[in-house]
C-alpha cells in the first residue's frame, strides 16, 4: 500500500527484538490459552487481561514505572480478583456466568482507563492508547548491553514469564490435563479442580501482565484465545496442540510485524489480524476438523450412499424382471441413465455418483442405460441382503407395521458390514425371506 | 440553566442509556451479554472502512459501516460455532480480538494518511466522547430509542416467550428464529449508535450493567425492563455529567463506572435478592430453626405429663438438643417459656407453638420415611410449613398414622383426638 516500503529500509535490529518480544509473550499466552479453550473459559482469559488494568495503574501511581515488581504483583492480584469475583457473583448472587464476567471485567477495565486518563493528565508516560496498542514498537528504547549486544530490558521479564509458564505446564501436566478434560474425575481423584483453576488463572494473569506492557491488551486477548482455538482444530492431542499454539503465536509475531511495516500501522493490530488469518486457514484446511476436509468427507459419504442406492435399485430391477420373465437373461434389466441420476439425487451429485460407479466398474453403460457388472451385482447383493436382514430384524423385535420397515432399513443398510450381517442372520435363525416376502439374497 | 451543548449531550446519553438498558434486559436473559461485546469490538473496522471509502467523517456512513462489520462478526461467530468444533466462548474471543485488532490497524493507517484532525474523530469510537455529540447524533439516538421502545412494546409477549423458553415458543408456532434475530438486530443497532459516545471497548457494559443490576430488584420481566431502562438512563446521564466536569476523563469508562456503582449498590442492598437481604434472611431462617429445635426438645421433655407443664431442667434440655442461650432468651422474650427455679416452664402459648412444631416434625419425618424418594422434590423444610408443602389428604393420612401410634403431638396431651 505504501510505495516507500522496501526490505532494504528495515531496521533488522529493531525487527528482531520486536518480533522476539512479541513471540515470547505471545507463546506464553498461547500455551495457557490452550487450557482456556479446552476448559471453555476463553472469555475469563479475556476478562482477566482487561481487568488487570487498574492493578497496573495503581502500581504505576506508586512505582512510576511499568516494569517494577509491585506493578506486577498488583496486576496479578486484580486478575485473580476477576476470577474470584465472577465466581462469587455467579454462585452467591445468582448472576448468569457471562453477565457476571461482563460486569466484573468492564467495570475493572473502565476503572483502569479512568485512572490512567487521570494519570496521563499529569505527565505520566502511560495513556489509554498504549493500553490498547502496547509499546512494542519502542521495545528497544530501554535496553541494556550484554556481552556487546544491545538487548531490550523487556526481554528479561518476558523470557522469565515464558519459562515460568512452560515450567507450570510441565510440572502440572497431568493435573491440568485431568482438570481440563474431566473436572469431575479430577475432584474424585482428590485433586482440587478449584486449586488448579485458580493456579491457571493466576498464570493467565501473570502472562497477561507481562505481555500487556509490551504488546498491549488487544493482542493479549488475541494471543490467549486464537492460537489455542486454531491448534484445537489442527490436532486432538494435548502435546501437539500446545506446540501448534506456540508456533501459531510465533508466526503471527513475524508476519504481523512485517505486515505492520508494509501498511505502516500498529504492530499489535496487525498481529491480531494475522492471527485471525491463521485461524481462518486452520478452520479451512485442518486435516480432520477443517471445513474443507469435513466437506470432502461429507461429499464422499453422500456419493457412497447414493451410488449404493443406485446399484441396489439396479439389483431390484433385475430381480423383478427375473420374476416376470423367468429365464430371460439378466442383462436386459438395465435402468435409463436419467432415471439412475434421479435415483442418485440428480444434478451434480447424481452425475458424480454415476461417474464414480462407472469408474470403479460396478456398472456399465449401454444404450443410455446402466446395468450391473458382475462386481457391482455382488456389491448390490450384499447391500440388499443388509437391507432385508434389517427389515427382518425390525419386524421380529420391534413390532412395527410392515410399511414402517423400509425407511429405517434404507438408512441403516449402508452401515451394515459382513460381520453384522452374519450376526443378524444367526440371530434370526437364517431367515429366507424378509417380512415383505422378498428373498434375502445369500452373502 | 444548563448550556445548550450540555443539554444535547445529556439528552443523548440518557436516551442511549435507556435504549441499551431496555434491550440489555433481553440480551442478559438470552445470555447474549458477551455477544454484544464481540459485536461492539467488531464494529470498529467498519467505522474505519467507511471513513477510508468516503475519505471524510460522515456519521451515518460510519455507523452503517459499524453495523455491517458488527453483524459480519456476529455471523462469523455463529457460523464458526455451528460449522467447526470451536465453542461459543472461543468464537466470541476470536471475533472480538481479531476484528478489533484490524480496526486499530485501520485507524492507524487513516491517521498516517489524513491530517491529524480526522484521527480524533476515530479515537472517540474506541473510548467514546459524548462531549462532542451534535444535534444530528441526538436525533439518531432518539429515533433508535423510539424504534426500540415501539418494537419491544408491540412484541413484548413474543420476546418474553423467546427470552425464557425458545423451545416452547417454537412449539407454539411462533417464528422463534426470526424473533430471536430481530432481538439480535435490536442489540446490534443500540450497540452501534452507542459507539461514538461510549466507545467500542465498553459499550457492551451498558447492555450488561443496568440489566444485571435490575435483576436484583425484581423477578418480573416487565418491571425488569423498566428498571433497567431507567437505571441505564440515569447512570449514563450521571456519567456524562461527571466526565464533563473533569479534564481528560473519557465518557465511556465514566458511564461504566457509575453503572458499576449502581450494580454494586443493587447487589448489596436490593430488597429481596441483595446480599444484605440474603444474609439477613439466612440469619432469620437459622434462628427460626434454633427456636424450633428448642421447642421440640422442651415438648419432648414434658410430653408424657401433658396437659401439665412441669419445669424442665437445663440439663434435661441439654441432653435433648444443643442449647443456645440466645434461643432461650428469644423464647423467654416471646413468652413461650419462663425461667423458673431449676429450669424452664412452657407457657400456654409456648405449648401450643411447641405442639405445632412437633406435629410438623413428626409428620415430616414420617413422610420422608414412607416416601424417601420424594426428598429431593421438597428440599430443606421448615417443619412448620408442612401443611403448605404436602397435599392436605396426605397430611391427614399421616396424622392418622401418628394418632394410631399415639405420637401425634397435641397441647392437650398424647391421647387427645385432634380437632382436624
Amino acid at each position: 500500500m505504501t510505495s516507500e516500503f522496501s526490505f532494504a529500509d528495515i531496521d533488522w535490529n529493531q525487527a528482531v527484538w520486536t518480533i522476539a518480544a512479541a513471540a515470547l509473550s505471545g507463546s506464553a499466552c498461547a500455551l495457557l490459552g490452550c487450557y482456556l479453550v479446552l476448559r471453555r473459559m476463553s472469555l475469563l482469559g479475556d476478562a482477566i487481561s482487561h481487568a488487570i488494568l487498574p492493578g497496573i495503574a495503581v502500581a504505576f501511581w506508586y512505582g512510576g514505572t511499568t516494569a517494577a515488581l509491585p506493578m506486577f504483583l498488583g496486576a496479578v492480584a486484580v486478575g485473580l480478583l476477576t476470577a474470584v469475583l465472577t465466581e462469587t457473583l455467579r454462585s452467591a448472587a445468582g448472576v448468569a456466568e457471562d453477565a457476571a464476567m461482563g460486569v466484573v471485567f468492564t467495570s475493572l477495565f473502565a476503572l483502569g482507563v479512568v485512572m490512567i486518563a487521570r494519570l496521563s493528565a499529569g505527565q505520566v508516560d502511560l495513556d489509554p492508547d498504549c493500553v490498547l496498542y502496547g509499546r512494542i514498537e519502542f521495545v528497544l528504547n530501554n535496553s541494556m548491553i550484554w556481552r556487546g549486544y544491545e538487548i531490550p530490558v523487556a526481554m528479561l521479564p518476558l523470557s522469565a514469564t515464558l519459562a515460568a509458564t512452560a515450567l507450570f505446564v510441565a510440572l502440572c501436566w497431568k493435573e491440568l490435563k485431568i482438570a481440563s478434560f474431566d473436572p469431575a474425575l479430577a475432584t474424585a481423584m482428590g485433586l482440587s479442580a478449584g486449586v488448579v483453576h485458580y493456579l491457571l488463572m493466576g498464570m493467565v494473569a501473570v502472562a497477561s501482565v507481562a505481555a500487556f506492557d509490551s504488546i498491549g491488551s488487544v493482542i493479549v486477548v488475541a494471543m490467549l484465545i486464537v492460537p489455542g482455538a486454531a491448534a484445537h482444530l489442527l490436532t486432538d492431542r494435548l502435546g501437539p496442540m500446545l506446540a501448534w499454539a506456540a508456533a501459531i503465536a510465533c508466526v503471527s509475531a513475524v508476519l504481523g510485524y512485517f505486515a505492520a511495516l508494509y501498511y505502516n500501522t500498529v504492530v499489535a493490530g496487525m498481529m491480531a489480524v494475522v492471527l485471525g488469518a491463521e485461524f481462518a486457514l486452520a478452520a479451512l484446511l485442518a486435516p480432520r476438523h477443517g471445513l474443507i476436509s469435513r466437506a470432502w468427507h461429507q461429499l464422499n459419504l453422500t456419493l457412497r450412499i447414493v451410488s449404493e442406492d443406485v446399484i441396489a435399485a439396479l439389483y431390484r430391477a433385475e430381480e423383478t424382471s427375473a420374476a416376470l420373465a423367468p429365464g430371460a437373461p439378466q442383462r436386459d434389466a438395465g435402468i435409463a441413465w436419467a432415471a439412475c441420476s434421479r435415483l442418485a439425487g440428480g444434478g451434480l451429485t447424481g452425475w458424480l455418483a454415476l461417474r464414480r460407479l462407472l469408474a470403479c466398474g460396478d456398472v456399465e453403460a449401454e444404450n443410455r442405460s446402466l446395468r450391473l457388472t458382475e462386481q457391482g451385482r455382488h456389491a448390490a447383493q450384499s447391500l440388499v441382503r443388509s437391507h432385508r436382514l434389517w427389515e427382518a430384524y425390525l419386524g421380529e423385535h420391534f413390532n412395527l407395521p410392515l410399511d414402517h420397515l423400509h425407511e429405517p432399513a434404507e438408512r441403516v443398510e449402508h452401515y451394515i458390514g459382513p460381520k453384522l450381517q452374519e450376526r443378524l442372520a444367526s440371530e434370526l435363525a437364517r431367515p429366507g425371506v424378509d417380512p415383505h416376502g422378498k428373498e434375502i439374497p445369500p452373502s | 440553566m444548563i448550556a445548550y451543548n450540555t443539554a444535547v449531550v445529556l439528552a443523548g446519553a440518557s436516551l442511549l442509556g435507556a435504549s441499551t438498558g431496555l434491550v440489555g434486559g433481553f440480551a442478559v436473559l438470552r445470555r447474549r451479554a458477551l455477544l454484544g461485546d464481540a459485536l461492539a469490538h467488531a464494529a470498529l473496522p467498519g467505522v474505519c472502512l467507511a471513513f477510508l471509502v468516503l475519505d471524510r467523517r460522515n456519521l451515518p456512513a460510519m455507523l452503517l459501516g459499524a453495523l455491517v462489520t458488527g453483524i459480519l462478526g456476529v455471523s462469523l461467530l455463529v457460523g464458526m460455532r455451528r460449522a467447526t468444533r470451536v465453542k461459543e466462548d472461543a468464537a466470541i474471543g476470536i471475533v472480538l480480538s481479531v476484528f478489533f485488532g484490524a480496526g486499530l490497524a485501520l485507524s492507524r493507517i487513516i491517521q498516517n494518511r489524513a491530517s491529524g484532525g480526522s484521527r480524533a474523530g476515530l479515537d472517540s469510537y474506541i473510548f467514546g466522547s459524548a462531549a462532542t455529540m451534535r444535534l444530528a447524533e441526538l436525533g439518531l439516538i432518539a429515533a433508535v430509542a423510539a424504534v426500540c421502545l415501539a418494537i419491544v412494546f408491540v412484541l413484548y409477549k413474543e420476546f418474553k416467550l423467546v427470552a425464557f423458553d425458545m423451545g416452547f415458543a417454537r412449539v407454539q408456532g411462533w417464528p422463534a428464529g426470526r424473533l430471536d434475530l430481530l432481538l439480535m438486530g435490536l442489540i446490534a443497532v443500540t450497540v452501534v449508535i452507542g459507539l461514538p459516545a461510549v466507545g467500542a471497548v465498553l459499550v457492551a457494559a451498558m447492555l450488561i450493567l443496568p440489566a444485571t443490576a435490575a435483576r436484583f430488584w425484581t423477578e418480573r420481566l416487565g418491571k425488569l425492563l423498566v428498571i433497567s431502562a431507567v437505571l441505564g438512563a440515569a447512570t449514563a446521564a450521571a456519567g456524562t455529567l461527571i466526565s464533563a466536569q473533569f479534564d481528560g476523563l473519557p465518557t465511556g469508562p465514566t458511564i461504566v463506572l457509575v453503572g458499576a456503582a449502581a450494580f454494586l449498590f443493587s447487589a448489596l442492598f436490593a430488597l429481596r435478592r441483595g446480599a444484605v437481604a440474603r444474609v439477613l434472611a439466612h440469619l432469620r431462617f437459622k434462628r427460626r430453626l434454633q427456636d424450633q429445635r428448642l421447642l421440640r426438645a422442651i415438648f419432648e421433655a414434658v410430653e408424657a405429663d401433658l396437659p401439665e407443664r412441669p419445669v424442665v431442667t437445663a440439663a434435661e434440655l441439654a441432653a435433648r438438643a444443643e442449647l443456645s442461650p440466645a434461643a432461650l432468651h428469644r423464647a423467654a422474650a416471646a413468652g413461650w417459656l419462663s425461667a423458673e427455679r431449676g429450669g424452664y416452664r412452657l407457657s400456654e402459648a409456648g405449648l401450643a407453638r411447641a405442639a405445632s412444631v412437633m406435629r410438623g416434625y413428626r409428620l415430616w419425618r414420617l413422610f420422608l420415611h414412607e416416601y424417601a424418594d420424594q426428598h429431593g422434590a421438597f428440599g430443606e423444610l421448615d417443619v412448620e410449613a408442612v401443611d403448605e408443602r404436602l397435599p392436605a389428604d396426605l397430611v391427614a393420612t399421616l396424622e392418622e398414622r401418628l394418632a394410631a401410634e399415639g405420637t401425634l403431638p397435641h397441647a392437650a396431651g398424647p391421647f387427645a383426638r385432634t380437632s382436624r
